[in-house]
């Protein structure tokens, strides 16, 4: 890349570099310029002074976060959370494809698929708003679980079944939606490769496992990195409309903490240093994804 | 697939039938409770435990006092209005993104695109994020609604994609013949990408429609507050009183369940309605957006 070149482009290109400018100034202004604001995790920040007259004071904010009471609390529930999602719920679209593909009247795909898909058209706030109301003393989900010998009072007072419900849900609300992605793959799976299979007697069961799981076996990976690389953040607006002091214990994760403490106790410093952690260690856990997702198979995001 | 009618596959089959139809009840059941919770007498309501499978008594004066109250009207036109200019504001620039970076003759594309991509991966945080609209003046206008959230790196990947799918030789045709980048994005480039399109479209929709959490960090006034605000405060945080204002106070107990479940149909009915007759253009776009993600 010499000068030479660059100028020719610029000259040729000038016209798309001032339409893409808009975009990228986009970018710049809501992506880059927070990332800069991360200065103030290391500030005693008060918002008079300002970010550039705020006190410095290194890493004291990340220090009395790790060694604070509920330090351990929100990692624990934080990497719980996620990884139970990602142990029930990333499975869930795939298998529902898989199944779905082998739906021959197309009338009927078509049904499932419509009705499957239609809970991830609700909003955030009215999913929340029905799981309230269902899991509350006198709800739809509480009257099944208490006929089957479970508690009976309000189920989103009970720690213990947080995760579940949370989980539980993801799951209902996204398993139609999400399978899209595998259905497209499937789709792109040679058909040739099946009839060969079926000549050398490959029954259904065979031609899942030998033929059409290692041709989504890309798209899986990649959906895999891509889940990673937020396993920190979950889906913290679904657990704030979710918790409550009385679930903390188990409810409560980083992401929601740090919008407590920032939004709603003005602690700014201290809340960007948490929200920091969150984000570095969302970034490592992605790049270690895609080390090893390279090593093992050809595939990786970048 | 080959099929071959042995006892083993009509097993398999008849297990498949069971499961999609268990997950269709699934998917159905909380939308039904709902729809005819709303429908049902408030006393019988409120008396009642467990699932509803059909009305309890009939009434409508639910969605009376849903549809008689100003706060959920504001709230339904603030919302159509921050979908109507957030997806045209949207689509707009993702169409200009999508375009300029999938022309191959661009030097800096590659880096251009890989400063977009890493910022899926790695932000400044909530904070940072909340002082940038503010000192920006967005705080508590309209502007905190569209602007921040204009463009998202995922679709205009989808949109790159598949601009990258129409064949050179009709770009450079055009050129012989005369034509800027502008008549050919709109002559040649829109109506050749129109499913794609139509899929952002969606996407960006569904997503203002949505969205509340940026609403509730940006906005004071209650005059600005899309619907799902409005939503929150009746169904979360249990707070019915904007909407039981006008019924007097010995009565309010009873309508409180009755009216929340109107709310939510209300809030909902239009999505689910209208979600069907694009579900054809969101599965080929992610078909589009999946071969190279």
């Amino acid at each position: 890349m010499n000068w030479i070149n660059i100028k020719k482009d610029f000259k040729a290109n000038k016209v798309l570099y001032f339409m893409v400018l808009p975009v990228v100034l986009y970018f710049i202004v809501f992506s880059y310029v927070p990332m800069s604001g991360i200065i103030m995790a290391f500030e005693q920040y008060s918002p008079q002074k300002g970010i550039f007259g705020s006190t410095w004071i290194g890493v004291k904010n990340f220090v009395d976060f790790f060694n604070s009471y509920y330090c351990l609390r929100l990692i624990k529930n934080t990497f719980l959370l996620s990884f139970y999602d990602l142990i029930f719920g990333f499975p869930a679209p795939i298998i529902f494809a898989l199944l779905m593909n082998e739906i021959r009247r197309k009338k009927v795909k078509k049904i499932v698929q419509t009705i499957s898909y239609m809970p991830y058209f609700i909003s955030i706030t009215v999913i929340a708003g029905i799981i309230i109301d269902f899991c509350s003393s006198t709800g739809a989900i509480t009257s099944i679980v208490a006929k089957f010998g479970g508690p009976s009072s309000n189920l989103l007072g009970i720690p213990e079944l947080f995760r579940g419900i949370f989980i539980g849900t993801n799951i209902w609300q996204g398993v139609g939606f999400n399978s899209v992605i595998y259905m497209a793959a499937l789709a792109g799976v040679d058909q040739e490769l099946y009839e060969a299979a079926a000549q050398d007697g490959a029954g259904r069961w065979k031609q899942a496992l030998h033929v059409t799981i290692p041709g989504i076996s890309n798209t899986i990976i990649i959906m895999l990195i891509l889940r990673l690389g937020h396993l920190m953040s979950v889906n913290f607006e679904k657990v704030i409309l979710l918790y409550s002091p009385v679930t903390y214990s188990t409810a409560d994760v980083i992401s929601s903490f740090v919008y407590r403490k920032g939004l709603l106790e003005f602690n700014y410093g201290y809340s960007t240093a948490v929200g920091l952690f969150n984000s570095a260690m969302n970034f490592a856990i992605l790049l270690l994804a895609n080390r090893i997702s390279k090593k093992i198979s050809e595939t990786s995001l970048f | 697939m080959q099929y071959r009618n042995t006892s083993s596959n009509r097993i398999f089959d008849f297990f498949n039938a069971t499961i999609m139809i268990l997950i269709c009840v699934c998917s159905l059941f909380p939308i039904v409770h709902v729809i005819f919770a709303s429908l049902s007498d408030p006393m019988k309501l409120t008396a009642h435990e467990g699932i509803i499978l059909w009305p309890l008594g009939f009434t409508l004066k639910g969605y009376q006092l849903v549809f008689s109250n100003s706060n959920i009207l504001i709230g339904y036109m603030n919302t159509i209005f921050y979908v109507v200019v957030g997806v045209i504001l949207s689509t707009f620039l993702t169409i200009l993104g999508g375009y300029v970076l999938s022309r191959k003759s661009l030097l800096w594309r590659n880096t251009i695109m890989f400063f977009i991509t890493f910022t899926m991966f790695f932000n400044g945080g909530l904070i940072p994020f909340y002082m940038v609209v503010k000192n920006l003046h967005m705080t508590n206008t309209r502007f905190a609604i569209i602007i921040p959230t204009a463009i998202s790196v995922f679709n205009l990947i989808i949109m790159r994609t598949s601009l990258m799918k129409i064949p050179e030789s009709l770009e450079e045709s055009a050129k012989i013949d005369g034509a800027g980048h502008f008549i050919i994005i709109t002559k040649i480039v829109i109506p050749l990408a129109k499913s794609t399109i139509a899929t952002i479209v969606l996407f960006y929709a569904v997503g203002i429609w949505n969205s509340w959490f940026n609403a509730t960090i940006f906005l004071n006034d209650r005059n600005l507050f899309p619907l799902q605000v409005i939503l929150k405060e009746i169904l979360v945080q249990d707070d019915t009183s904007a909407v039981l204002n006008s019924v007097d106070a010995g009565n309010t107990d009873i309508y409180r369940s009755l009216v929340k479940y109107c709310t939510i149909v209300v809030a909902t009915l239009p999505v689910l309605c209208f979600y069907p007759f694009v579900q054809k253009y969101f599965v080929s776009g992610v078909m589009i957006g999946s071969v190279k993600g």
